[in-house]
């Protein structure tokens, strides 16, 4: 053994010394490809266009040209989804099958990032992305456009959930809504009295919960302090918590450094968020609704409130891979999640507004679409929709707003 | 049937020794070499700052962005930091019981120990992380339950499990070199006067060193690269391989892939360093 340990040891080392080399080797050999790599990526045409002054909003993104399916035919037979938690339950799952015979295979997306990572592998034929990952999909030409005629249910959807930014470019719809809500501010009703009614709860510094708050492990949660600010910050001028510039996006990255010395746990998983609140390490947070649902349903004391504040939240659609396998099937799915029985079946159990008006008359509790607000665009104008932000500011000021890959770097450092 | 297949490689012994390394060879250069050389070129790409899709733009701006933000120098250093805890924890735990395994135990004891130290390799990796969740949870977990206290989730929290995972790792070697080590040797020592002080300096020491160098390689790199762990005792901390994971998260393939090189340059600079010693000789 310590004969065979000894070729280990060197052969690990002669593997590292080696790669360091082959490195120095391909590093001068690639760089003539520079120029043919740069005229491709033009060619996939992801340019942003700058604001063009006053307060029009203007975030020309040109994507590429793919051409959107003409006729749905038979089911492939399977079907594999990237999807939020809970969006695919056997529930409403299996009559789907059954009545298409598409096997359905599904990938729980945790965060936006991972959506779009994953569907960059080409392994998927739709995701249901959010808003901040709809217009880097289109843009990337990581989704085609929907040829929405195909799809019957798509005529009952809200006006107001069509033709929206995140989910159509050039006048072309890229996907079906498939809900819409906020991320609430979830909190344990043992430990956490008063009940709270505010974000300071888990901002600020003097919190009396320091070492049990949780956040969501994203660089998205940024625009969760910039809302917090927008309301208590006035002198910073927030509008818009996706469209920040240099200082305001100053001023939420260092409240979220100070948050962090009170942070007990970052969350992406929502089933480890979930555990943390039962075994108690966790007792307040932002959290999803049906996450409050499932604990609720687990027997742990939670509760989940919409904070004075405002919120921000997610607007979800149901898009089909530029390189989808299974197209038809994905088709299929696309109309099934929008009948109203579907619809209704996963929104409820989400607990989030659902995008047919049709599906009010088939939830099991009949006050589900007053609780949630559904076709209330009074109340979601509150909602900061989870958006890309990108470097043209999204509320229509000149100066340079922090584009998205400065918020993952920012990310990073708050967690230090 | 296999006789003339036997005389032709025979007498060819090229065409034996092919046979005999080509596939492993093979498997190296390509999937080994070939993936490393992959990581890093891509770490000299950079990211399309809308789309996120990696872009073949060859330059250092990576390895820029990670001298320039003071985060990734604090993170390397953490995990170095880390990974130094938990492999002196385990030489610390390690030591006594290999010495009692090799020279004090009955063969019986010794077999059982054996069994013990391996059975937990068994088990996966990541039942044993989350079940020392339960026990560490600073709320309602077994230590605080039973002790009152607990070290809750966070750093030292991470090299308690670090320690606890690899410490078979560390047990084994040290007890094949303990083994080698013969008991007329600490006899000599003994009659000659030498306490126990002494022999243990003068005598196992020596002998023993290739076999602790070589435990603390295991211990220390794979504690250098571990991220899930972290990721579940860790609370809001975050080492090398969270941040590696985080930025692949967001396809930022690159800068990942440039982060990945540090782990490689101090374990390049730990063996170095070690070689000097002239333990891998020894070994």
């Amino acid at each position: 053994m310590p004969v065979n340990k000894q070729r280990t040891i060197q052969l690990m080392a002669c593997v590292v010394v080696s790669a360091f080399a082959l490195n120095a080797c391909s590093s001068s050999s690639k760089s003539p490809d520079t120029t043919v790599a740069a005229v491709a990526d033009t060619a996939a045409g992801t340019t942003v266009a700058a604001a063009t002054g006053g307060n029009e909003v203007v975030a020309g993104i040109k994507a590429p040209d793919i051409a959107a399916a003409t006729a749905v035919g038979k089911g492939e037979g399977e079907l594999n989804l990237i999807a939020w938690a809970g969006y695919t339950e056997k529930a409403w799952v299996d009559p789907f099958t059954a009545a298409t015979g598409c096997k359905v295979n599904v990938k729980v997306g945790n965060t936006s990032d991972e959506m779009v990572q994953l569907i960059k592998t080409g392994d998927y034929d739709g995701v249901s992305a959010s808003g901040d990952a709809s217009l880097r999909l289109i843009a990337a030409g990581d989704v085609a456009p929907v040829n929405t005629a195909l799809i019957p249910n798509y005529a009952d959807v809200y006006p107001g959930l069509k033709g929206k930014p995140w989910n159509t470019v050039n006048a072309k719809s890229y996907g079906v809504p498939h809900g819409r809500g906020a991320n609430v501010l979830m909190y344990n009703t043992d430990k956490v009295t008063p009940a709270p009614d505010s974000w300071s709860v888990v901002f600020d510094k003097a919190s009396p919960y320091k070492g049990a708050i949780t956040a969501y492990d994203s660089p998205i949660y940024i625009a969760d302090a910039a809302v917090y600010l927008m309301a208590t910050q006035p002198k910073l001028k927030i509008t818009n918590p996706y469209a920040l510039d240099a200082t305001q996006f100053g001023a939420a990255v260092d409240l979220l450094k100070q948050q962090k010395s009170n942070i007990g746990e970052y969350w992406s998983d929502f089933t480890k968020q979930q555990a943390a609140f039962k075994a108690g390490s966790s007792v307040v947070g932002t959290s999803w609704q049906i996450v409050a649902n499932l604990a609720k349903a687990e027997g742990t004391k939670v509760e989940a409130i919409l904070p004075k504040e405002g919120a921000t939240g997610w607007s979800d659609t149901w898009m089909i891979a530029a390189k989808a396998k299974h197209p038809n099937c994905m088709y299929l799915w696309m109309d099934h999640i929008i009948s109203p029985a579907a619809n209704a079946a996963a929104t409820e159990y989400f607990g989030e507004a659902p995008s047919n008006p049709k599906a009010c008359s088939k939830t099991a509790d009949k006050t589900f679409c007053d609780t949630f607000h559904a076709g209330d665009e009074e109340y979601f104008s509150k909602i900061w929709y989870w958006t890309t932000p990108i470097a043209a500011c999204l509320d229509g000021r000149t100066v340079a707003c922090t584009d998205y890959s400065e918020w993952t770097k920012a990310w990073t450092e708050v967690k230090g | 049937m296999l006789k003339p297949l036997a005389r032709w490689f025979h007498r060819r012994p090229l065409a034996g020794l092919v046979g005999l390394l080509g596939a492993p060879m093979a498997w190296l250069v390509v999937v080994y070499l070939g993936s490393l050389a992959a990581l890093l070129v891509s770490s000299l790409y950079s990211l399309d700052s809308f789309t996120f899709n990696v872009v073949k733009h060859v330059g250092l701006q990576n390895y820029r962005e990670l001298w320039q933000r003071p985060v990734y120098a604090r993170v390397a250093m953490r995990t170095l930091g880390v990974a130094a805890a938990v492999t002196l924890v385990d030489l610390v735990l390690a030591l006594p019981i290999a010495f009692y395994m090799a020279k004090v135990a009955t063969p019986r004891v010794r077999r059982a120990l054996g069994v013990a130290l391996i059975l937990p390799l068994w088990a996966s990796y990541l039942a044993k992380a989350y079940a020392w969740r339960t026990f560490l949870d600073p709320a309602g977990g077994l230590l605080r339950k039973t002790l009152g206290w607990s070290p809750g989730f966070g750093l030292s929290g991470v090299v308690i499990v670090l320690a606890y995972l690899w410490l078979p790792y560390a047990i084994l070697p040290i007890y094949a070199g303990l083994e080698r080590l013969p008991d007329s040797l600490l006899e000599a020592s003994a009659d000659l006067g030498g306490r126990a002080g002494v022999t243990l300096r003068a005598v196992v020491f020596p002998i023993l060193l290739p076999a602790v160098v070589a435990a603390t390689i295991f211990t220390f790199s794979l504690s250098l690269g571990d991220y899930i762990t972290v990721g579940i005792v860790g609370g809001k901390t975050q080492m090398i391989g969270n941040v590696i994971s985080a930025n692949f998260g967001v396809n930022n393939v690159p800068l990942a892939a440039a982060f990945a090189v540090v782990p490689m340059i101090i374990m390049v600079i730990y063996l170095v360093g070690i070689r000097r010693t002239g333990a891998l000789e020894n070994l």
